[in-house]
C-alpha cells in the first residue's frame, strides 16, 4: 500500500505535448480508474507511473519519494498489460515466479507465494501449463497472478479486460474489484469502458486530450460532470445537450425553441443572458401530457432493450436558429420504461425531472456554479 | 485433395520418377565406384553394380586418403562448418538485438551498412580478404578458415525481422519483473528464437560445409584441407592415375554430415513450426 502524489505531470514527444500537467493525490489503498477516449493520454499517463515512459516535467512520488528517475523494477509496482504479455515459453508457474526469481528470493518462498496466488485466482491446476493452453480469461488471471506474487506497493492495469468477451469481462471485473479490496493495494486502472470505470473506481480521473477534466468519485462525476466532455463521456446513452440561454431574472434557462426550464438550485444571477449548453440525462426525462411538456421529441428511432426502451429523435423547434435538426448533433435520447408503447414518427411530450438540469457555459464547456 | 486415376495419375508419376532417377544416377555411380577397385573404374565400361571392396576402400579413405586421411579433412570441415554456423548465429542474434531493442546514435546507419553487405558475397571480396588474413598470419589456421565468413547479414536481417514481431509488452513486462537487457535476452528472447535458430543452423551449417573457394585459398597445408576442397585435390592431375575408389568414397563421406544435419534438425524445425507459440 502506498500513496501516490502526481504534480504537474507533463509528457512531450518531440515538440508535441500530449499530457498537459496533471495533478492528483492518490491515497494508500485507493482504486483509481483513468478513463477517456482513445488518444486522450491515459495509457501514457499510466506508463509514466510505471516508469516505462520518461517524465518530461513534473513529479511522480510514491510514499513521498520522487520516482521520476527510478527504474521500473525499483519502483515496487506491478503492471497487468492489455495483451497480458505472458512469457509464451514458460509455464504458468514460471511466468508468475519470474520476477521473484530475478529478485533472488529463495525457491521455497517463491513456490509458496506462487501457490498462494494461484489458489486465490483458482489457477492451481494450471500451474504446469503453458499460456497458449489457457483460455483468455485464464491468461488474464495469470497476468494478475504475476502482479500479485510480487506483493507490490502499487498495481497498474492497462485496459486488462478489453480482450475478453462481454460475459467474461463482467466476471473478471468483479474479481478484480474483490481482489483489490482484499489485498488493499493502491491501484491505477486505465480503461475506455465507462461501465468498468463506474463500477471499479473509488475515484475516477476523466481524461480528455491530455488533461484531467474531472477527478472525483464515480457518482459525483455522474451527477455533477465538470464539463460537457465529462457529461457526454460518462453515461450511456450519452447526456442530451440543448442550446439555450439564461433568462433575464437568472432563475431559469430558455431553450432556442422558446421553452423555459426552471433552474432550481443554480445560482445564475451573474450569468443573465449567457449562452449555455443544457444537459439532460436520458433517464431524467419522462412522458407527460402535452400541456406540461418542457420539450417535444420527434421520435426517429426506437431501441427496445427489455428493461428500458430508448427513444431517439430531436427536440421539435430546437433546430438551432430554425435550421433542420442535425441528426448527430441535436439527437435527444429518452430512457422510457420497457413496456412503453411508442412508434417511430410519433411526437413525445417530455418533462425534465426536477433539479436534473446540467448547465454548462456554451463557449468553454465548463459547468456553471450550482452551489 | 483432388483424386486422379489411371493415365492422369501415371504421367506425372513417370515424369517425377524419371527426374529423380536422373538426379540420383550420378550419386549412385559414386556409391558404386566407391565399392570397386581402381582397375575396374579405369577400364571401360564403368561398372554399374556395387563391388565387394566397400569396407576396404572406406578404411583406406578414412585412415590414409590420397594426400591426407579423410578423417582429418572431415574433422576440419566439421570445425569450420560448426564455427561458421554457431558464430554466425551468435553474432547476428546479438547485432539484431542491438538494432531492434536499443536506441543509439547511427542505429539505422548500422543496420543499412550490415544490410548492404548482403550484396557482397565472399567471392567479391576474396582478394582483399585474403590479403588481410595473410597479414594477420592466419593462413592454414581454423581462425583463417572461419573468421572472414562469420558475419552474416542474412541471419542478422532474419533475427531482426523476428524480434520485431515479438510484442513490446513482453519486453516491458520483463522490465517490470526486474529483468535487465541481458537477462531479457537470455531468458525470453533466446528461448523464443529456438525455431529460428534451428532453421538457420541447418542452412548455415551446409553453407559452411560446402565452402570451396575460400578453404582452397587459405589452406596450403594438406593437414588443414576441408573435405569439399580436398576432393578436388584428390582428383588426378596430368599423367597421374589418381585413386578413384578412395576419391569416390571421400565424396560419399562428404555428403553424409549435411544429410545428417538436415534429417536431424528438420524434425526440430518442423516441430517448431507446428507449435506456433507467440
Amino acid at each position: 500500500m502506498a500513496a501516490i502524489s502526481i504534480r504537474q505531470l507533463r509528457k512531450s514527444y518531440g515538440k508535441t505535448e500530449v499530457i498537459h500537467g496533471i495533478d492528483v493525490e492518490i491515497e494508500a489503498g485507493e482504486f483509481i480508474v483513468i478513463v477517456g477516449p482513445s488518444g486522450c493520454g491515459k495509457s501514457t499517463f499510466l506508463r509514466m507511473v510505471a516508469g516505462l515512459e520518461a517524465v518530461t516535467a513534473g513529479t511522480i512520488s510514491i510514499d513521498g519519494h520522487p520516482v521520476n528517475d527510478v527504474e521500473p523494477k525499483d519502483r515496487d509496482i506491478a503492471m497487468v498489460f492489455q495483451t497480458y504479455a505472458l512469457y509464451p515459453h514458460m509455464t504458468v508457474h514460471n511466468n508468475m515466479a519470474y520476477g521473484l526469481k530475478i529478485a533472488g528470493l529463495p525457491a521455497s518462498e517463491i513456490d509458496e507465494r506462487v501457490q498462494r496466488a494461484a489458489k486465490m485466482l483458482e489457477l492451481s491446476e494450471f500451474l504446469p501449463r503453458k499460456p497458449r493452453q489457457l483460455s483468455g480469461g485464464q491468461r488474464q488471471r495469470v497476468a494478475m497472478g504475476r502482479a500479485i506474487v510480487r506483493n507490490p506497493r502499487v498495481f497498474l492495469f492497462d485496459e486488462p479486460l478489453s480482450n475478453l468477451d462481454a460475459k467474461l469481462r463482467v466476471q473478471m471485473r468483479l474479481e478484480i474489484k474483490h481482489l483489490q479490496r482484499s489485498l488493499g493495494t493502491t491501484s491505477l486502472y486505465v480503461t475506455h469502458d465507462q461501465v468498468e470505470a463506474m463500477t471499479l473506481a473509488d475515484r475516477l480521473i476523466v481524461m480528455n486530450e491530455g488533461i484531467a477534466e474531472q477527478i472525483n468519485t464515480p457518482m459525483r462525476v455522474y451527477d455533477h460532470p465538470a464539463s460537457v466532455f465529462v457529461a457526454d463521456f460518462i453515461g450511456s446513452p450519452a447526456m442530451n445537450f440543448l442550446a439555450g440561454r439564461v433568462t433575464a431574472n437568472g432563475d431559469a434557462v430558455e431553450l432556442d425553441s422558446g421553452s423555459v426550464l426552471r433552474a432550481d438550485g443554480w445560482s445564475l444571477g451573474a450569468d443573465t443572458g449567457r449562452a449555455v449548453t443544457i444537459g439532460i440525462r436520458p433517464e431524467n426525462l419522462r412522458q407527460v401530457a402535452a400541456g406540461d411538456a418542457d420539450l417535444t421529441l420527434q421520435v426517429v428511432a426506437i431501441e427496445t432493450l427489455g428493461a428500458d426502451t430508448l427513444a431517439h429523435g430531436f427536440a421539435v423547434g430546437n433546430g438551432r436558429t430554425g435550421q433542420a435538426p442535425n441528426k448527430m448533433k441535436d439527437n435527444v435520447a429518452v430512457r422510457l420504461p420497457g413496456n412503453s408503447q411508442i412508434a417511430e414518427g410519433e411526437k413525445l411530450a417530455l418533462r425534465i425531472a426536477d433539479g436534473m438540469l446540467h448547465l454548462f457555459d456554451a463557449a468553454t464547456g465548463k459547468r456553471l456554479g450550482d452551489g | 485433395m483432388i483424386e486422379k486415376r489411371g493415365l492422369a495419375s501415371a504421367v506425372p508419376h513417370i515424369i517425377l520418377i524419371l527426374g529423380i532417377a536422373f538426379m540420383c544416377f550420378p550419386i549412385y555411380l559414386t556409391l558404386v565406384a566407391s565399392t570397386v577397385t581402381q582397375e575396374e573404374i579405369v577400364h571401360p565400361p564403368l561398372p554399374l553394380l556395387p563391388g565387394p571392396h566397400l569396407i576396404e576402400n572406406y578404411k583406406d579413405a578414412l585412415f590414409s586418403g590420397v594426400n591426407v586421411p579423410v578423417m582429418r579433412m572431415l574433422f576440419n570441415s566439421l570445425v569450420m562448418a560448426m564455427a561458421i554456423a554457431v558464430g554466425k548465429i551468435a553474432i547476428s542474434l546479438l547485432s539484431a538485438y542491438a538494432i531492434v531493442y536499443f536506441r543509439f546514435r547511427f542505429r539505422m546507419l548500422c543496420f543499412w551498412t550490415i544490410f548492404i553487405t548482403l550484396m557482397l558475397p565472399v567471392e567479391v571480396r576474396i582478394v582483399p580478404t585474403y590479403e588481410v588474413v595473410a597479414q594477420l598470419n592466419m593462413l592454414n589456421s581454423y581462425a583463417g578458415l572461419t573468421l572472414p565468413l562469420i558475419a552474416s547479414a542474412t541471419a542478422t536481417f532474419l533475427f531482426r525481422q523476428f524480434f520485431m514481431t515479438v510484442p513490446d509488452e513482453l519486453f516491458e513486462a520483463a522490465r517490470m519483473d526486474g529483468a535487465g537487457p541481458l537477462r531479457f535476452f537470455k531468458d525470453i528472447l533466446l528461448p523464443l528464437s529456438t525455431t529460428n535458430i534451428a532453421a538457420l543452423f541447418v542452412i548455415l551449417f551446409i553453407y559452411g560445409w560446402n565452402q570451396f573457394l575460400w578453404p582452397l585459398l587459405v589452406t596450403t597445408d594438406p593437414q588443414m584441407n576441408t573435405i569439399v576442397m580436398g576432393i578436388k585435390q584428390m582428383l588426378p592431375t596430368a599423367d597421374d592415375w589418381g585413386n578413384w575408389p578412395v576419391t569416390m568414397a571421400t565424396a560419399v563421406l562428404a555428403m553424409l554430415p549435411p544429410i545428417a544435419v538436415v534429417v536431424f534438425m528438420q524434425r526440430l524445425f518442423v516441430k517448431g513450426l507446428i507449435e506456433t507459440e507467440k
